[in-house]
């Protein structure tokens, strides 16, 4: 009874604790292991492939084409990956304690940084071929979608309405049924936005991983994001205005044909079945939706679903009344077991990991990563707090202009999907022409892309500001500042706080591409952890890479952990309204 | 006999490893073409018991035996109607009749048909392809009543089905499922009808099973004899309701007044409080007062004149008399001197009664009081009287019945309580 008592908050909290360094130690061991890998194949080659790429504008078409097939395909990779992730972190307690931790380090893993590794190691798999560093690429832009959808759905399966599940055992659905009939239409709405934010941030990384040189190895893959990098090695403004207005055409297609389509079918998904709210409306959907094929292909696949149903169902005459006795103690031996092995991968992870960075990198070298890292999160947190000031008044401003808001909202998520570092060499155009600071003027490029999500999300905060709070604060005389203390600032600081943490993590992801930027021949450079890893990247040196993403992610979880989560609790907890 | 419970025995563990118990030695049966009620007041495990019949949950000692089986797992042939329908919002009302005919893997030109029938039985025909969002609340607990029809159980269980719907919708409803039973439409044998409503289980039930509270245990069991359609205005179904309303009443004071202290309305401070605030006691208190009752009512009359439910209207009542303002004995509620008085004096005096009142009569206000008197902060933190409270209730007992005292603790001015920070104090009570 003593020790059941024992089992409180703080060996709660401890265990938590725990498991994230269990998942840290993991990430880490499963990056050292690329890298070592990759090192053993590590040899110049595909060097030829670079002259396929041309400027031509003519070419963009087929560029984009393919640049969005790996997105694609990516989206699919991720699909396939929360759906049996995060079923499987869910129904087992076992595997929870250890997929969920491991979820929540690889989110804050800095993509970029390790990019390169993954290159070389899907090269080795295919030397010479394109077909490796087509599989890198599509890994790169995996990772960057897969870990958020995961945790959403994760998260849907954990909070199924308690009465569906009800109906869904007292029916005795077979497992499978369950799963399509119950879970995933369930979840489909937050798994839709969650692909949609996916979506958004990954374009910044398919153009970062179509160009990828790790030491003396040049990776090139037809695409948008090579031509640019041609267009910057050979300095043609010109070229890098055509990759940007095909990116945008191609946002605005995907964002048509796709997610809003999507969007507006899976309205029916929602749970709550409030009314009022105009539901969303594609004209894609209409037209599909009114197509004589298509509802004959939806019907087939129909059938088939309803007939993988009775399969998976035991025969009512079967299947008697104690079919399944659900095992409720586990074994207590098999607990330390596991237990057991887990420590012990732990301890030789740790061991290999430290082996492999001091192989080559002086003890007092760590101490450098970490004062760059405080020099990039200094970084950061200046670059989010001019974002808040300049946008939180605009969001609201618009937030409370229904038709202003209507208009800026899509643009602001669109700005958020268009991938900053596109515009990047805009940017050192304009720092060498004026003969700027590096180290001040590289590090608005970290915010660029991101700073949008704090725009879009205090407009979605402001909008939601009840129309009673307005009328009472106008009746009261509220206004000026306290009308910003006492009403505006508060209603939106949970949204500004979700706008916030993903501009945050974008911004420190962004810094591996920020950091260092090149045009043509000239190279700027500030000072920064991000800066760092690149140049390690670029020679080559993957102990240094190791290091560099190990120092980033730490940095990474203990401001999330330490900082935005307590402020995220609280905003939750004291400012949401209704 | 369709179902046969045993000594069916349920209990919960709470955080701290100990066990707190739900049900407490419930023998029931079940006959072929029988409705059973189960009533009791909310808290009373009548719906743990349906879900343990569904085989939902599973009992932690005694044994349920459903034609010759134990029920370990949700058995075939028993179907449930949810209080809230519990339909699939993404499925349309086709899809959601036919669900659990797809779980049994009929071909679908069976279950289809079986689905049209179900759907046509209930009334339901012509709203196949609408989805639940577009239906009213009567119309989507019909569906719940089709889909647990549709796969011909023998035996329906039904949780509150009629309590989510306003009082015309479930008259109707109630009546064409009586209608339905009476003429032998229905594809089921037996039917367990969970309830708080006392003249909804006096209309519709053979057997009623009366309930009491902490631990969840059957009081009493009482055979209705009238034949269908019963007639509520009809004098034996009146008496038959005010008797199971005495029933209801002195059996909670009766039994409150023997061995353990919770039972006793203010005893200890393991009291299991009701989520009631100071508005609705002086509410009650009032209408109370006011002609024509003039301090003494009789409870079901006074019920439906304020629109009530024994489920809401209970709790404030007993609160009343825990806090001496009221009496409460054989189905009537009397206004002691105290309560009277409270009328008469303005929000201040008011206010000074009470806080005497709640400090006398209720252990845990006087208990957090003299905490905080004693402490030289004079704070506590919420988590020292939850913990505490969680000795002698589950979790979310104790989090309501420390809320409650709270909002009558701030009403008396005895003790103030910040939510941020989670603590009680005697800052500016």
């Amino acid at each position: 009874m003593m020790q059941r008592l024992s089992v409180s908050k703080w060996s709660r909290r401890f265990s938590a604790l725990f498991w994230d360094g269990v998942a840290a130690l993991l990430v880490l061991g499963l990056i050292v292991f690329l890298a070592q890998a990759s090192s053993d194949f590590m040899q110049p080659l595909v060097e030829s492939e670079h002259d396929v790429i041309s400027l031509d504008p003519s070419a963009l078409p087929e560029y984009a084409l393919r640049t969005s097939l790996r997105m694609l395909l990516a989206m699919v990779l991720s699909l396939l990956f929360t759906f049996t992730y995060a079923t499987w972190a869910a129904k087992s307690r076992r595997a929870e304690q250890i997929l969920i931790p491991l979820l929540d380090i690889l989110q804050s893993v800095p993509i970029l940084g390790f990019i390169s590794i993954t290159v070389v190691f899907f090269l080795s798999f295919a030397p010479g071929k394109m077909l490796g560093a087509e599989l890198a690429s599509i890994f790169a832009i995996f990772t960057s979608q897969a870990w958020n959808m995961a945790f959403s759905f994760y998260q849907s399966l954990h909070t199924v309405p308690r009465e569906l599940d009800e109906v869904s055992r007292s029916f005795r659905l077979s497992p499978w049924m369950r799963f399509w009939k119950l879970e995933v239409p369930f979840a489909m709405p937050a798994l839709i936005w969650n692909m949609m934010m996916s979506m958004s941030g990954s374009w910044f990384f398919v153009v970062a991983s179509e160009a990828i040189s790790v030491g003396d190895t040049i990776v090139t893959l037809p695409g948008i994001g090579s031509y640019i990098a041609l267009a910057i090695d050979q300095r043609d403004l010109g070229a890098v205005g055509w990759a940007i207005a095909v990116m945008l055409i191609v946002i605005l297609i995907y964002d048509q044909l796709l997610f809003r389509p999507l969007v507006a079918w899976a309205d029916r998904f929602r749970f709550e079945q409030e009314a009022g709210v105009p539901p969303p409306h594609s004209w894609v959907l209409t037209v599909l939706r009114r197509s004589q094929w298509v509802a004959f292909t939806t019907a087939l696949f129909a059938k088939i679903w309803c007939w993988t149903y009775q399969r998976s169902q035991q025969p009512a005459w079967k299947a008697g009344f104690s079919w399944k006795k659900t095992e409720v103690n586990l074994k207590p031996w098999v607990d330390w077991l596991w237990y057991g092995m887990i420590a012990v991968v732990c301890v030789a992870i740790s061991w290999k990991i430290t082996f492999f960075v001091l192989q080559e990198v002086a003890l007092a070298e760590v101490g450098t990563a970490v004062f760059l890292g405080f020099i990039t999160m200094i970084r950061v947190f200046v670059l989010i707090t001019v974002a808040s000031v300049i946008w939180v008044p605009v969001g609201v401003w618009l937030g409370l202009r229904p038709g202003a808001a209507r208009i800026a909202q899509p643009i602001a998520q669109f700005m958020a999907a268009f991938p900053a570092n596109l515009l990047f060499p805009l940017a050192v155009y304009g720092i060498v022409t004026l003969q700027l600071d590096p180290d001040i003027w590289l590090s608005p490029l970290m915010i660029l892309g991101t700073q949008w999500y704090i725009l879009f999300n205090v407009i979605a905060g402001a909008s939601t500001i009840p129309g009673e709070l307005r009328d009472i604060s106008a009746n009261l005389g509220v206004r000026g500042w306290l009308w910003w203390r006492r009403i505006a600032l508060p209603a939106v600081f949970p949204f500004y706080m979700t706008g916030v943490i993903t501009a945050s993590g974008g911004s420190w992801n962004a810094s591996i591409v920020a950091e260092i930027v090149s045009w043509g021949n000239t190279t700027l450079q500030a000072h920064g952890l991000g800066a760092y890893i690149t140049e390690a990247t670029v020679a080559g040196d993957f102990h240094r890479v190791v290091l560099g993403i190990a120092v980033m992610s730490a940095f990474v979880v203990m401001i999330n952990r330490l900082f935005w989560r307590p402020l995220y609790v609280l905003a939750e907890r004291k400012f949401r309204l209704g | 006999m369709l179902l046969d419970i045993r000594e069916i025995h349920k209990s919960f563990h709470k955080p701290d490893g100990s066990e707190l118990l739900v049900l407490d030695g419930i023998n029931l049966a079940v006959n072929k073409g029988e409705i059973i009620g189960l009533l009791g007041r909310s808290g009373s495990g009548k719906s743990t018991l349906l879900r343990l019949i569904a085989g939902l949950a599973s009992p932690s000692a005694g044994s349920i035996i459903y034609l010759g089986n134990e029920v370990t797992a949700p058995p075939p042939g028993v179907a449930m109607v949810f209080q809230n329908s519990a339909l699939f919002p993404w499925l349309t009302v086709l899809e959601n009749v036919q669900l659990g005919l797809e779980a049994l893997g009929l071909p679908i030109n069976e279950l289809r048909q079986r689905a049209i029938k179900a759907i046509d039985l209930i009334g339901l025909d012509g709203f196949e392809s609408a989805y639940p969002r577009e239906l009213s609340g009567g119309m989507r607990q019909r569906v719940g009543f089709a889909r647990a029809l549709v796969v011909h159980p023998n035996i329906l269980l039904m949780d509150e089905p009629f309590s989510a719907l306003d009082v015309l919708t479930a008259e109707t409803l109630r009546t064409d499922f009586l209608d339905l039973w009476s003429e032998g439409q229905l594809p089921i044998k037996g039917v367990i009808l969970v309830t708080h409503n006392i003249e909804e289980a006096v209309l519709m039930c053979d057997r009623i099973f009366i309930f009491g509270n902490n631990p969840g245990r059957i009081i009493n069991e009482i055979k209705v004899e009238l034949t269908h359609p019963r007639a509520r205005l009809d004098p034996t179904f009146r008496d038959l309701v005010e008797h199971i309303y005495v029933e209801m009443t002195t059996r909670a004071v009766s039994t409150s007044a023997g061995k353990r202290t919770e039972y006793f309305p203010g005893t200890g401070i393991g009291t299991n409080l009701p989520s009631v605030t100071s508005n609705s006691l002086s509410g009650l208190i009032e209408a109370v007062a006011a002609p024509p009752y003039n301090g003494e009512a009789d409870l079901p009359v006074i019920a439906s004149s304020l629109r009530m439910e024994i489920d809401d209207l209970f709790p404030v009542a007993e609160t009343l008399q825990m806090l001496r303002f009221a009496e409460v004995a054989g189905g009537d509620i009397k206004l002691t001197t105290e309560g009277l008085q409270f009328l008469e004096f303005d929000t201040d005096q008011r206010k000074r009664l009470f806080a005497w009142h709640l400090l006398t009569y209720v252990a845990l206000a006087a208990h957090i009081r003299r905490v905080l008197d004693e402490r030289p902060t004079h704070r506590a933190p919420w988590n020292r009287f939850s913990d505490e409270l969680e000795d002698y209730m589950p979790q979310a007992a104790a989090e309501r019945t420390l809320r409650t005292i709270i909002t009558l603790g701030r009403y008396a001015e005895i003790f103030s309580y910040d939510d941020e920070k989670h603590i009680f104090s005697l800052d500016n009570p």
